[in-house]
């Protein structure tokens, strides 16, 4: 198999995020027939957010599973057969829905590792998606990172373009402990839910891996850092772009992952600019945010000048368009916290 | 058997409620144009609806009171059409209105009209514990209403539908589990993930009354409901009541439905459950100028409720922050700034 971690192979060929995605397991289901995948609606669907496009005719029903409404079963069922030593793909279609299958999740899934002192591991993968900005209300709009980051035991990852997509997916599948994937539906390129600029990248056709826990400059800037993932990646840099026009030079840092988390790269920015800005669509209060704006104060509090957080207020995510735009973080909320900083 | 009047009540409560739903399709895809984009126009987000569903909803509500409970997954509109949940405030609601039954926080998987006592869960088969408490809560009172929860074929396989099964069973509850097998869940069909055809068969491994009405026929539901809706308010315990619908409208607005061969779409189509209780009217003497007068009313009361939401003011954003708590405590949040 090939892999040049880092070193992308160049290439002109741009997909979508879900396209990236789906590559990935493809390549990984090819070449490891431990790998398959089930959820609701996986196979002739394709995946309600495209996440499993084309699979089905690639590699037919056994590999390509859908099952019943029954997210305890199933999710379930992936940690006993990863334990049994197959890398099963399970997707939660919303990551919303975890609730009717958290024990399965959390205790399980997550606890089976340290529990039996390293005896047993649980090579899964858990897709699902995550994210608001389309008025699908309280139910079927949250993202929940710091829900999943907070609990130990699961790697948690979050793409914020098609490039780390793959790269990603393809660590995550090969990686020999639970990972929960969270991909945002904004980003995918659904037809019917159009993406900013930006998710749809160059991707190599090759094989390739990002390793967890390194976070990505998408932007380098001297007077204040944001740090962001998923979806706010793009709103981050469209305000940075902004406040250029009134001389304020803003870095911004794609987390990528959740757990591990790159606290160093954060770190280096914050004693660069002494101003940290943390974006999340996540609720404020116990999450990303807070855990962020902790570690810079924990480990460069002399280089810190000022800290806002930009996130969901800790509101269930409202249905109207008026109310969710007003809770949803948006691109002059960053703009408006980064020069809050100065 | 219904009586005349029942049947043209029960008539009423389906035309309107198919006209509803063309009608808040129309809406739905009006700003959607050319591309289809789920977040623009004047209905916003995922939108499920119910043509093909009406006979389970009408059949069976017709024997129940304001004051009994009514549970409703995210396919709602025609549960709630038929339990009396007030049309105007509901569609204020579908379009995100400020007068909206929930202040347009709830949206349309999430209505909520406590004066008629009608809830929603649009998590499958969520909506079925909350029933089993409403009918806990009226055994414990000694009172005799009734709880209904409304489910899809595909949330039978669901354990919120399981345990609610037992826990019902067990304490000889007044529920009834209505399952509205319309064929599909989402792209799934029934054979694929539910190792039974007949949900009824699920009362048998729970000691409690199972029934199937396998066609689109609301003289059937009612019929069926009558027993066991009369057992639930006797004290003689629950229910599960399946129910044969179709679905005509895909599962959301923008699903292409490319998994459903021509043929399910086709013989759908043919299972009209509104046509086949026309013709039973006319059997008993209703002529066709009647049965276009309870249309003409059902299209003019769906009109003016979404005359009336449309005219609506949306919420100040402000309004975001309200309503988390019954009793707010004292003090910022901590999530606004």
């Amino acid at each position: 198999m090939s892999e040049t971690p880092g070193e992308p192979v160049a290439t002109e060929r741009e997909l979508t995020m879900s396209r990236a995605m789906v590559e990935a397991i493809s390549s990984e289901m090819a070449a490891d027939e431990e790998v398959f995948v089930m959820g609701e609606d996986v196979a002739d669907y394709g995946g309600i957010f495209d996440s499993t496009q084309g699979l089905l005719e690639e590699f037919g029903r056994d590999r390509v599973m859908d099952v019943p409404i029954s997210e305890t079963g199933f999710i379930g069922a992936g940690v006993g057969a990863a334990q049994a030593g197959m890398r099963p793909i399970v997707e939660l279609m919303f990551a919303d829905f975890f609730g009717v299958a958290m024990d399965q999740i959390y205790n399980n899934m997550a606890k089976n590792t340290y529990m039996s002192g390293r005896s047993v591991s649980v090579p899964m993968v858990l897709t699902t998606a995550v994210g608001g900005t389309y008025n699908d209300a309280a139910q079927h709009s949250q993202t929940l990172y710091g829900t999943f980051a907070h609990l130990p035991g699961m790697k948690v990852v979050v793409p914020s373009n098609a490039y780390d997509a793959k790269g990603l997916m393809h660590n995550a599948i090969r990686d020999d402990d639970p990972v929960v994937f969270m991909f945002h539906k904004r980003l995918m390129g659904l037809g019917w839910m159009p993406a900013p600029e930006g998710p749809k990248t160059p991707v190599p056709e090759d094989d390739y891996t990002i390793p967890f826990g390194e976070a990505d400059v998408k932007r380098e800037g001297t007077d204040a850092t944001v740090v962001t993932l998923g979806l706010h990646v793009h709103r981050a840099m469209e305000a940075a772009d902004e406040l250029v026009d009134e001389g304020i030079d803003t870095e911004v840092i794609d987390l990528r992952t959740l757990v591990p988390l790159d606290a160093e790269t954060v770190l280096e920015s914050v004693r660069k600019t002494g101003r940290l800005v943390v974006v999340d669509e996540d609720y404020r209060s116990y999450g990303v945010t807070g855990e962020i704006v902790a570690r810079a104060a924990e480990d460069a509090l002399a280089d810190l000048e000022a800290v806002e957080r930009v996130a969901m207020p800790d509101v269930p995510i409202p249905y109207a368009r008026p109310l969710e735009e007003e809770v949803n973080p948006g691109v002059e909320d960053i703009a408006a916290a980064v020069r809050a900083t100065r | 058997m219904p009586s005349v009047t029942e049947l043209r009540e029960i008539y009423e409560e389906m035309v309107t409620a198919r006209r509803y739903e063309k009608r808040l399709q129309e809406e739905y895809l009006e700003g959607k144009q050319p591309a289809f984009d789920i977040s623009a126009g004047p209905i916003p987000g995922e939108l499920h609806l119910a043509a093909g569903h009406e006979a389970s909803a009408a059949g069976v509500c017709q024997h129940l009171r304001d004051a009994d409970t009514v549970t409703a997954p995210h396919r709602p509109h025609h549960i709630a059409i038929s339990k009396g949940v007030d049309l105007n405030r509901m569609t204020a609601e579908i379009f995100g209105r400020r007068t909206g039954l929930s202040k347009g926080k709830g949206g349309h998987m999430h209505l909520f009209d406590p004066d008629v006592n009608f809830a929603c869960s649009g998590i499958i088969a969520q909506g079925c514990p909350p029933a089993v408490g409403a009918a806990m809560a009226a055994k414990k009172r000694n009172t005799d209403e009734v709880a209904v929860a409304f489910l899809g074929e595909g949330a039978i396989d669901q354990g919120g539908f399981f345990e609610s099964l037992n826990l019902a069973s067990v304490r000889n509850l007044p529920v009834v589990f209505v399952v509205e097998d319309n064929d599909w869940a989402i792209s799934m069909p029934k054979e694929r993930v539910t190792d039974v055809s007949n949900g009824a068969q699920r009362a048998e491994g729970h000691d409690m009354h199972g029934v199937r009405v396998d066609r689109d026929d609301a003289v059937a539901v009612y019929e069926a409901a009558a027993e066991a809706v009369g057992r639930a308010r006797d004290g003689n315990g629950p229910t599960i009541l399946e129910v044969q619908v179709h679905r005509r409208m895909g599962h959301f607005m923008g699903d292409a439905e490319g998994y459903r061969p021509d043929e399910d779409v086709e013989a759908a189509e043919m299972r009209d459950s509104v046509e086949r209780l026309a013709a039973d009217l006319r059997k008993h003497g209703v002529d066709d100028d009647e049965l276009t007068a309870i249309r003409d009313r059902a299209s003019a009361r769906v009109e003016e409720a979404i005359e009336f939401a449309k005219e609506q003011p949306e919420p100040d954003p402000e309004e975001a922050y309200e309503d988390v708590f019954t009793n707010p405590p004292a003090g910022a949040t901590g999530g606004e700034d």
